[in-house]
């Protein structure tokens, strides 16, 4: 993980570009919904995860790039020792790289459509770590399947959306009645699902990593 | 009797689709010792590499590496070998000092800030230990990637085209650095496409031709002459 920081801290190639659609797809959300207040908040909890998914697909897709440069994934591969540790490594930086870009989205949202989202913070904080945790588990480990794939830009999403689906039904569930200033008491089986998967989804991640490096 | 050999390759094939790289190649190393396996493109020598250092799986046949075997028990190769391919394996916009740091942390080496430093000295990149490698040259980054040896000691150094891009003082260096790899009892296996004094380092030449070893011969005192003489000879590769 300290790798990875530190090499888009350097380099700040993928969060630039992020940064720069995330702000795209806020203009393009603002012409197709206008000024209609009422549509929007009807719409807001699914363009907001369609965005953070958007801008996670991207970021995602970017995860490994770095390790074809110079061959460097030969070498993970070679390095004798658990391979998980790599994928733990990877997973944290990944993390870390979509909660800036959504926390950075989510205060654009606030700004672009005129929200107060400050009350509802703290408990849309834990809906999108929970959500982002799943998305960013199965992410990396599906970026990691089809780094050395010709097709991959287009085979990335394609594997990795349909899984995404539980998670993208929870989390817009619980982020509309969060919005709507319900408790997290009131969307707790949501949150249990996403936890689930989670775990679930960093599990397999784990367990399946050394095979998928080996290829 | 003679010490086991280090890498001992027997009747490995290798096909990619219906290309048959590897057609029953046999061939050991002992510590040591260095083999020089020249070909054509395509002949199959980077393939061989690739398959002593756990990359690539054989279609059929064993080899083994300090007494392991490559694609049963990668795990244990990869603790003896040290693979120096195309790619120099460092990433652009970390330092030097902090690419090595990465890989000696993932090998788990736990090697020391003076250990560490004591490396990029002895590939002569004290000078350029904080400096970003995307400035480096690719002398400079197969030095760098050489360091990583310097503190796994690995038994086996895989090296494919070592040479390749080097100046003449990088060349004597590597030279060097070979030579007293050599005398610590470590093998070398070097894939390369050069008759001059870059093979000598070798003490055997192996060509490599119809995916099998068209010859092994000890280098003793041939000249590149003779050594081209000989690839002709073995190979359509016309010179």
């Amino acid at each position: 993980m300290w790798k990875d920081l530190l090499v888009e801290r350097r380099s700040k190639e993928t969060l630039n570009a992020l940064f720069f659609f995330a702000l795209l797809l806020l203009f393009v959300f603002e012409f197709a919904l206008g000024p209609d207040r009422e549509r929007l908040a009807g719409a807001l909890p699914g363009l907001l995860w369609l965005g953070f998914i958007l801008s996670g697909l991207l970021g995602l897709g970017r995860a490994f790039v770095v390790e074809r440069e110079n061959d460097c994934w030969e070498a993970l591969l070679l390095a004798p020792g658990d391979k998980s540790a790599i994928y733990v490594g990877k997973l944290a930086g990944n993390l870390l790289l979509m909660l800036v870009v959504e926390a950075m989205l989510l205060a654009l949202f606030g700004v672009f459509f005129n929200l107060d989202i400050v009350p509802a913070l703290p408990a849309l904080g834990v809906v999108i770590l929970l959500g982002t945790i799943g998305f960013a588990a199965i992410g990396t480990l599906f970026a990691a399947m089809t780094t050395q794939v010709r097709a991959r830009e287009l085979l990335f999403p394609v594997l990795l959306l349909p899984v995404q689906v539980p998670l993208l039904l929870a989390t817009v569930k619980a982020t509309e009645a969060v919005l709507l200033g319900e408790p997290l008491g009131a969307v707790a089986h949501w949150l249990k699902l996403l936890a689930a998967a989670d775990v679930l989804y960093v599990a397999v991640g784990v367990l399946t990593f050394d095979f998928v490096l080996e290829g | 009797m003679a010490a086991d050999p280090l890498i001992r390759v027997t009747g490995l094939r290798k096909t990619f689709g219906k290309h048959r790289v590897l057609d029953g190649l046999d061939v050991d190393v002992h510590g040591g010792e260095a083999l020089a396996v020249l070909g054509a493109n395509g002949a199959g020598k980077t393939t061989l590499l690739k398959i002593l250092a756990t990359l690539v799986r054989p279609t059929h046949g064993t080899a083994t590496v300090a007494g392991y075997d490559c694609a049963k028990d990668a795990e244990s190769v990869r603790r003896h070998v040290g693979l120096v391919a195309h790619g120099a394996y460092v990433y652009e916009d970390l330092t030097a000092l902090e690419n090595l740091t990465f890989w000696t942390t993932l090998a788990g080496l736990h090697a020391s800030a003076a250990a560490r430093a004591g490396a990029l000295a002895s590939v002569e990149l004290e000078r350029f230990a904080g400096e970003r490698v995307r400035t480096f040259s690719a002398g400079m980054k197969r030095r760098l990637s050489l360091a990583r040896f310097v503190l796994a000691r690995p038994r086996v150094l895989l090296l494919d085209e070592p040479f390749a891009g080097l100046d003449q003082r990088a060349k004597k260096w590597l030279e060097e650095h070979l030579a007293s790899f050599k005398s610590r009892g470590g093998a070398i296996v070097m894939a390369t496409h050069s008759f001059g004094r870059e093979l000598g380092v070798a003490d055997r030449i192996a060509i490599l031709a119809g995916g099998v070893i068209a010859l092994d011969t000890p280098r003793g005192a041939l000249s590149a002459e003779d050594i081209q003489r000989l690839y002709a000879l073995h190979t359509e590769d016309a010179l």
